[in-house]
């Protein structure tokens, strides 16, 4: 479904993809680990659209998505809840997850994944006049998650779900994951939380310092006495 | 030095209300007076609400003064006074009532057209461009483009003010007890209500609206989802540039006269208004253009100075709310993203 091949990337002179090639399949989970810095954020980043790679192109069924802009690709059906949230503060939570739906018209439709997402998040249905801003971390996170959803995309890209959330939540949030994707939605998961993300997913990648450094079946990374050593813990 | 700043404030104010208290005491306007300057007031803040709203607007979304957005407004007061011209040769304005209410109508509409051309090629040519580059450059870029808009029309037009001819359905007014009202400042105050109001609904509660809203908080993650930034960009200014279309015309009317700086006064004053108001804050734009208005019809008189020096006191307004209030009255604590 989707493929990177060869991607390069680059912030001004810093060199933060060095030639990065992955295949995420129809209804995998890929998980994407690696230490801070790895340039797990920046491969999701050049998949939407938000950043040009200089080398390589990113393939979406064949087709080269590399050249679209951010707002095109997502037409596409790859969506993304990107690293720390981003929640539109200042707009209520109902707003934040109508725009997830922005590319679409069918009300009717919309209505119902809207009733998808807050059965979902349950927290979020008592919230949906509040603003963005006013949420705990761990809401914003659901928030940002749901409003991934709300464009019904192929491809979902989730960068560090877990992040900053208390241990009971970032179980809720995987077992979410993997009941999105046995919904039938694709998903690519960035995460630090390495453990938890191999346990759910099909497929992962390790990165380091911007090039691919390991990849396999979940369970033969997980077993892997590098990944053990520099990300589990030993 | 916080606190010197302060301190001398406080000192200013007290003088200005010394001053007040003086003069009102000794002059003694009747009531009357003051009434129909506060009624000159609200027409005036109405028409400053409509441009400094583009100011706003634009600012929320690009961080940008648009500096030459007093002279779109001068462009829509050209278009609109020739659309009058149009009215007037096919005899509309000698017509009926009705005729020349869509006369009317029609002028503002073309005013609207006519700023509304001036604002999007101003933003491909002389903003889009430079998307990216350091804050002052687009400034710069603006003031150039308020030259160019200027003298483009000094060019082609000449100095000679064009007149606006008020048909004589909407010339005169009514009296309620000594106070005069003119019915253009009826129709001026209705409209700028009116217009304010469709631009709230729109940016509140349309879809086009609320993706402006997310543009202006977070514009990469606007595009995640699915927002096209450029799109919603030209937007703003088609928004912004269409009230100050509806001003320029307008204004003509109150003023009776459209030349090629028309525009740069009044610019400069809803500028103020909307710092007032606190830029970037809708509903601040509005509230600053009103106090504004507010303040210079009814400033000179309470100060005892002659009218003519009214820009002193709105541009000291601007010089003060710099000072002591930079993020305005109802405008929030800048964010370090905007700072
Ligand atoms: N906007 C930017 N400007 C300059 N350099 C950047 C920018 N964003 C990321 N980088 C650099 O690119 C490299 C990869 O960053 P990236 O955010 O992709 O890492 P990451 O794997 O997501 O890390 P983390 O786990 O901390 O989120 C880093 O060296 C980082 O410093
Ligand atoms: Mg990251």
């Amino acid at each position: 479904m989707l493929v990177l091949e060869q991607i390069h990337t680059y912030y001004d002179r810093i060199h933060a993809l060095k030639g990065v090639s992955l295949t995420v399949r129809q209804g995998e989970i890929v998980t994407l680990i690696g230490s801070n810095g790895a340039g797990k954020s920046t491969t999701l980043r050049a998949i939407s659209g938000l950043i040009k790679p200089r080398l390589g192109r990113i393939l979406l069924d064949g087709q080269p998505i590399d050249p679209l802009p951010a707002h095109a690709v997502m037409r596409l059906g790859i969506s993304q809840s990107p690293e720390g949230r981003r929640i539109f503060a200042r707009l209520t939570v109902e707003e934040n997850l109508e725009l997830g739906a922005f590319t679409r018209n069918d009300k009717p439709a919309i209505r119902a994944d809207l009733e998808r997402v807050l059965a979902l998040f349950p927290r979020l249905r008592e919230r949906l006049r509040q603003r963005g801003g006013t949420l705990s971390g761990g809401e914003q996170q659901m928030l940002a998650i749901g409003r991934a959803l709300m464009s019904r995309p192929r491809l979902l890209l989730l960068d560090e779900p877990s992040m900053g959330l208390a241990p009971l939540l970032v179980e809720q949030i995987f077992r979410i994951v993997r009941s999105i994707n046995e919904q039938g939605t694709t998903i690519l998961l960035v995460e630090q939380n390495a453990h938890a993300a191999l346990s759910i997913a099909h497929r992962a990648y390790v990165l380091e310092t911007g090039t691919v450094v390991l990849e396999g079946p979940a369970s033969e990374v997980l077993a892997s006495s590098q990944v053990r050593e520099a990300y589990l813990g030993g | 030095m916080r606190w010197l700043v302060r301190l001398l404030g406080v000192v200013v104010l007290l003088l200005l209300a010394w001053r007040v208290a003086a003069v009102g005491l000794a002059e003694g306007y009747p009531a009357s007076f003051w009434i129909s300057q506060t009624l000159n007031g609200l027409v005036l803040g109405g028409v400053y609400a409509l441009i400094a709203l583009g100011y706003t607007l634009v600012y929320g979304i690009l961080l940008m003064i648009n500096f030459a957005h007093g002279d779109v407004m001068m462009i829509g007061g050209f278009t609109g006074f020739f659309a009058l011209q149009l009215w007037i040769g096919v005899g509309w304005l000698d017509g009926s009532a009705l005729w020349v209410v869509l006369a009317l109508v029609l002028t503002v509409v073309a005013g609207m057209l006519g700023s509304v051309l001036a604002g999007i090629t101003l933003e491909r040519v002389a903003y889009r461009p430079l998307r990216g580059a350091p804050r002052l450059v687009p400034l710069i870029s603006a003031i150039g483009a308020s030259l160019f808009l200027q003298y483009s029309v000094l060019l082609i037009f000449g100095v000679t003010p064009r007149a606006y001819t008020r048909p004589a359905l909407i010339e005169g007014g009514f009296r309620a007890g000594d106070v005069f009202v003119p019915y253009t400042g009826i129709i001026i105050f209705i409209v700028s209500l009116v217009l304010m109001l469709a631009l709230y609904l729109i940016v509140q509660r349309s879809k086009l609206g609320r993706a402006m809203r997310a543009v202006a908080e977070d514009k990469s993650t606007a595009a995640l989802m699915g927002i096209n930034v450029d799109q919603v960009i030209v937007f703003t200014f088609i928004l912004g540039s269409a009230l100050a279309g509806a001003g320029g015309v307008l204004l003509g009317f109150h003023n009776t006269v459209v030349k090629f700086n028309s525009g740069f006064i009044p610019g400069l004053k809803a500028f103020t208004a909307a710092v007032l108001g606190g830029i970037g804050n809708i509903p601040g734009a509005m509230v600053g253009a009103l106090l504004l208005g507010l303040i210079e019809a009814l400033g000179p008189s309470a100060l005892g100075i002659p009218t003519e020096y009214k820009d002193i006191i709105a541009f000291s307004v601007l010089v003060l709310i710099l000072i002591f209030r930079p993020s305005g009255l109802l405008g929030e604590v800048l964010s370090e993203k905007k700072a």
